[in-house]
């Protein structure tokens, strides 16, 4: 076979088939999915998020957390606000403040920043979701706790020696 | 062909070994294994803290730092590099450009490597494993090693382009490249493309470090980081995959079904991949990144270089397939699989290897980078699931398994305990297999956070909470596979090390008659018209396709049942 003859030569109908089929799979349907989700999916990543000054976003929940404030547990403040209402969480090493009560089925907007260096936003047990934070973003996204029921946090992306001291709780009652 | 001082020719394969290359491999595969040794112990620590918390939570991060820096790093870097002196020099019979830059990109990268080593056994504040971001910062002699040994590594690649360089100006080899090194050169074409991103990142931590800049943008880094990360992952895969190729050639005198099908694949890697980074970056604030720009990132151009895997997955198969119908195993669909050379550990190797990456580690990540789906996903155990599906199962069970042909082919001494070795691949394999399906459950079922070293105790803080006890089974299901895994890494390290420190010496003679591969190595020069159809592979491909769009679906589903988030 001269060199380079490769290029010239079939492909066999089997191969072609599967190049066919991994194309229809990969490129159209994976990417497709992703819009699909986003036109009928109730779970997106989508919100806005602003640059904001730490020290005024700290501020800001603890306004918060002055006016709906319910009791106090394990020397964090337990926040009660109003179905449909802007609520506020704050991750700092090695915390987050402070513990949210919300009603189950009820919209709310979370808004939430670190205040000094990458966390993870995890509501680990039982498992709803993730997100990513970072110092001097405040996300602000609409969700809506479903099902009542205590559920712990834990920080997910490692913040230092120390990491592992970074909880946090959300109770949902009925 | 004459033997000489400077060169000689290999009885099994045929290619012109000249003894500068063979030292540089040599020199890089030992510094690759010692890594692997280290991340190995290493391993023990991180294994049995996550496991059942048995060592305390400080103590964890050193020694997660050290497993994944020599192992994801330095075990695998300094192979990929052995890898290019053997594609560049060996494969193209010419002697490497210059040994003198080999030997320096050597000691450039040995340097880089222990002083990253000193770093973090001395300074807490070096404790980082591979989200090293802003404002957490590394002492500056940290990032100079990173910088030192990513500088020698990028020289090791560029000593590859001159030898492939000098290999047609001096015409021992004309055409095209066969295609394991179209494979390694694209794999170091991509190395150069990161290396230089990862320039962009780690120059600025150190001079940040060191004080000289004032400060770094946290979000930008992290973008910019994974502008490096993502494509270094994507050299592992085009390596992995040219060995893989190798492989097929050297156990059943193997081909792929469609050279020019192969080789667009691989191209697809490097049309698409240094693009697909914003898979890591699918839950970042979505003013910051928006939602346009990851659906173009992570949709299309991602699912490019998936489709060059795809293909992949069906032509390395597909090339044993010919190889073995070739040697005459062509009853039914099958009979080439089962009758294989399975007393071969480089067989086994490679068979476990493309099935555990394939069906474990390819998928995974594609459902991870899926934008919605990776709320479920990131920062969990699922992604450490995913990459020891990728690099540990896939790329280090192949770079093992081709180390059953360096030893004697490149050291010419006959393996130590060949009877163990057979055992290795299957040890290593299942047992990285039960970690990886745990930790993905663990992850995505239960959210079980990744890098948390004291999940049982929370230190004893008042927020601490317990777990449900499927989750103390399935850590089980971790640690036993762990474990396994564990003792499969060091059958390996020690075969390895009785064999090069005490195997017996072979002549041409016994390589030729032990060693023989089954067809020459190389392009058999057959015409594709000649090869034999591979339904077998075909029918493993409708397999795995339909497995991959039914969890793709289920991932779907399982978030569909999560609070509402985004609306
Ligand atoms: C021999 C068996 C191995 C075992 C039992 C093992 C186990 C583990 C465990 C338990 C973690 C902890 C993860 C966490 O808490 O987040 C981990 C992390 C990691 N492992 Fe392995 N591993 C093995 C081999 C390897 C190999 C061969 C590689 C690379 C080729 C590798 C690369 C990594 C990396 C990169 C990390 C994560 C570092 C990070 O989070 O940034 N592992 N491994
Ligand atoms: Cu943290």
């Amino acid at each position: 076979m001269a060199p380079g003859a490769w290029w010239e030569e079939p492909v066999h109908p089997l191969e072609r088939a599967w190049v066919g089929i991994a194309a229809l799979v990969a490129v159209v349907f994976f990417s497709a999915m992703m819009l699909v989700w986003h036109a009928l999916g109730q779970q997106n990543v989508r919100g806005r998020a602003y640059r904001v000054d730490p020290k005024a976003y700290q501020t800001e929940v603890e306004r918060f957390v002055q006016q709906y404030r319910v009791g106090e547990e394990a020397g964090q403040p337990v926040v009660a606000p109003p179905p449909g209402s802007d609520v506020y969480m704050l991750a700092q090493r090695f915390r987050f403040y402070p513990i949210l009560r919300l009603k189950a089925g009820e919209r709310y907007v979370l808004h939430v920043a670190s205040i000094d260096y990458l966390h993870g936003f995890s509501i680990t047990q039982p498992h709803v979701w993730n997100l990513q934070l970072y110092p001097g973003y405040e996300w602000v996204i609409p969700f809506t706790p479903r099902e009542p029921g205590t559920f712990h946090m834990a920080c997910n992306d490692f913040c230092g020696v120390g990491h592992e001291m970074m909880l946090g709780k959300i109770v949902v009652e009925r | 062909m004459a033997q000489s001082a400077e060169a000689r020719t290999c009885p099994v394969t045929g290619f012109r070994v000249h003894r500068a290359a063979e030292d540089l491999v040599k020199a890089n595969a030992v510094a690759a294994v010692v890594a692997l040794l280290l991340g190995g112990l290493a391993a023990i620590v991180v294994l049995f803290t996550r496991w059942m918390g048995a060592f305390p939570p400080e103590t964890f991060y050193q020694y997660l730092a050290l497993h994944a820096w020599n192992l994801l790093i330095f075990w695998i870097i300094f192979f990929e590099i052995a890898l290019l002196h053997f594609a560049g020099s060996i494969m193209l019979n010419t002697r490497p450009a210059s040994p003198t830059a080999g030997w320096l990109a050597f000691a450039l990268m040995v340097l880089g490597a222990l002083m990253v080593e000193r770093a973090i056994l001395t300074n807490p504040l070096n404790h980082l494993s591979f989200q090293p971001y802003p404002p957490l910062r590394g002492t500056p002699d940290f990032y100079l090693g990173t910088i030192l040994f990513a500088g020698g590594a990028l020289l090791g690649v560029g000593v590859f382009f001159a030898t492939v360089h000098r290999a047609y100006r001096e015409g021992t080899h004309t055409g095209p490249l066969p295609l394991v090194v179209f494979g390694a050169f694209v794999a170091a074409v991509l190395a150069v493309a990161t290396l230089l991103v990862g320039a962009l990142v780690f120059v600025p931590a150190f001079l940040w470090s060191a004080g000289i800049l004032p400060e770094l943008n946290p979000f930008l880094w992290k973008v910019a980081y994974w502008g490096f990360g993502h494509p270094s992952q994507q050299i592992n895969l085009a390596a992995t995959i040219t060995v893989w190729y190798l492989l097929s050639q050297l156990t059943v005198g193997g081909r792929t079904p469609s050279e020019k099908v192969s080789r667009a694949a691989f191209v697809l890697y490097l049309v698409a991949i240094n693009l697909g980074s914003a898979h890591h970056l699918q839950t970042e604030p979505s003013g910051a990144l928006s939602v346009g720009w990851k659906w173009i990132n992570t949709g299309y151009l991602m699912h490019l270089a998936v489709l060059g895997s795809m293909i992949h997955a069906f032509a390395v198969p597909g090339s044993v397939e010919v190889g073995q119908r070739l040697r005459g195993y062509s009853r039914g669909l099958f009979d080439w699989l089962v009758r294989g050379p399975w007393h071969n550990p480089a067989f086994s190797s490679l068979v476990l290897s493309v099935a555990l990456f394939g069906f474990l580690g390819g998928t995974t990540g594609v459902i991870a980078g899926t934008e919605q789906l990776n709320m479920k996903w990131h920062n969990t155990t699922a992604i450490m699931g995913h990459f020891h599906g990728v690099v540990v199962a896939g790329t280090t069970l192949a770079f093992m398994g081709i180390t059953w042909y360096v030893l004697p082919l490149i050291f010419r001494r006959r393996v130590v305990g060949e009877r163990w070795a057979r055992w290795q691949p299957w040890l290593f394999g299942i047992g990285v297999g039960l970690l990886v399906l745990a930790f993905l459950q663990l992850g995505v079922r239960y959210g079980l956070p990744r890098k948390q070293p004291d999940i049982f105790r929370f230190r004893g803080l008042p927020l601490a909470f317990q777990w449900p006890t499927e989750v103390y089974a399935l850590l089980t299901v971790a640690g036993i596979g762990g474990l396994l895994a564990l003792v499969g890494g060091a059958l390996f390290v020690a075969l390895v090390v009785a064999t090069v420190l005490f195997g017996k010496r072979l002549t041409d003679d016994e390589l030729r008659r032990e060693y023989a591969v089954p067809a020459a190595a190389g392009n058999p020069g057959r015409s594709a018209k000649e090869l034999p159809a591979v339904p077998g592979t075909f029918v493993l491909c409708l397999v795995f396709a339909a497995f991959f769009v039914l969890v793709y679906l289920g991932n779907y589903w399982n978030l569909s049942r999560a609070w509402p988030i985004g609306g």
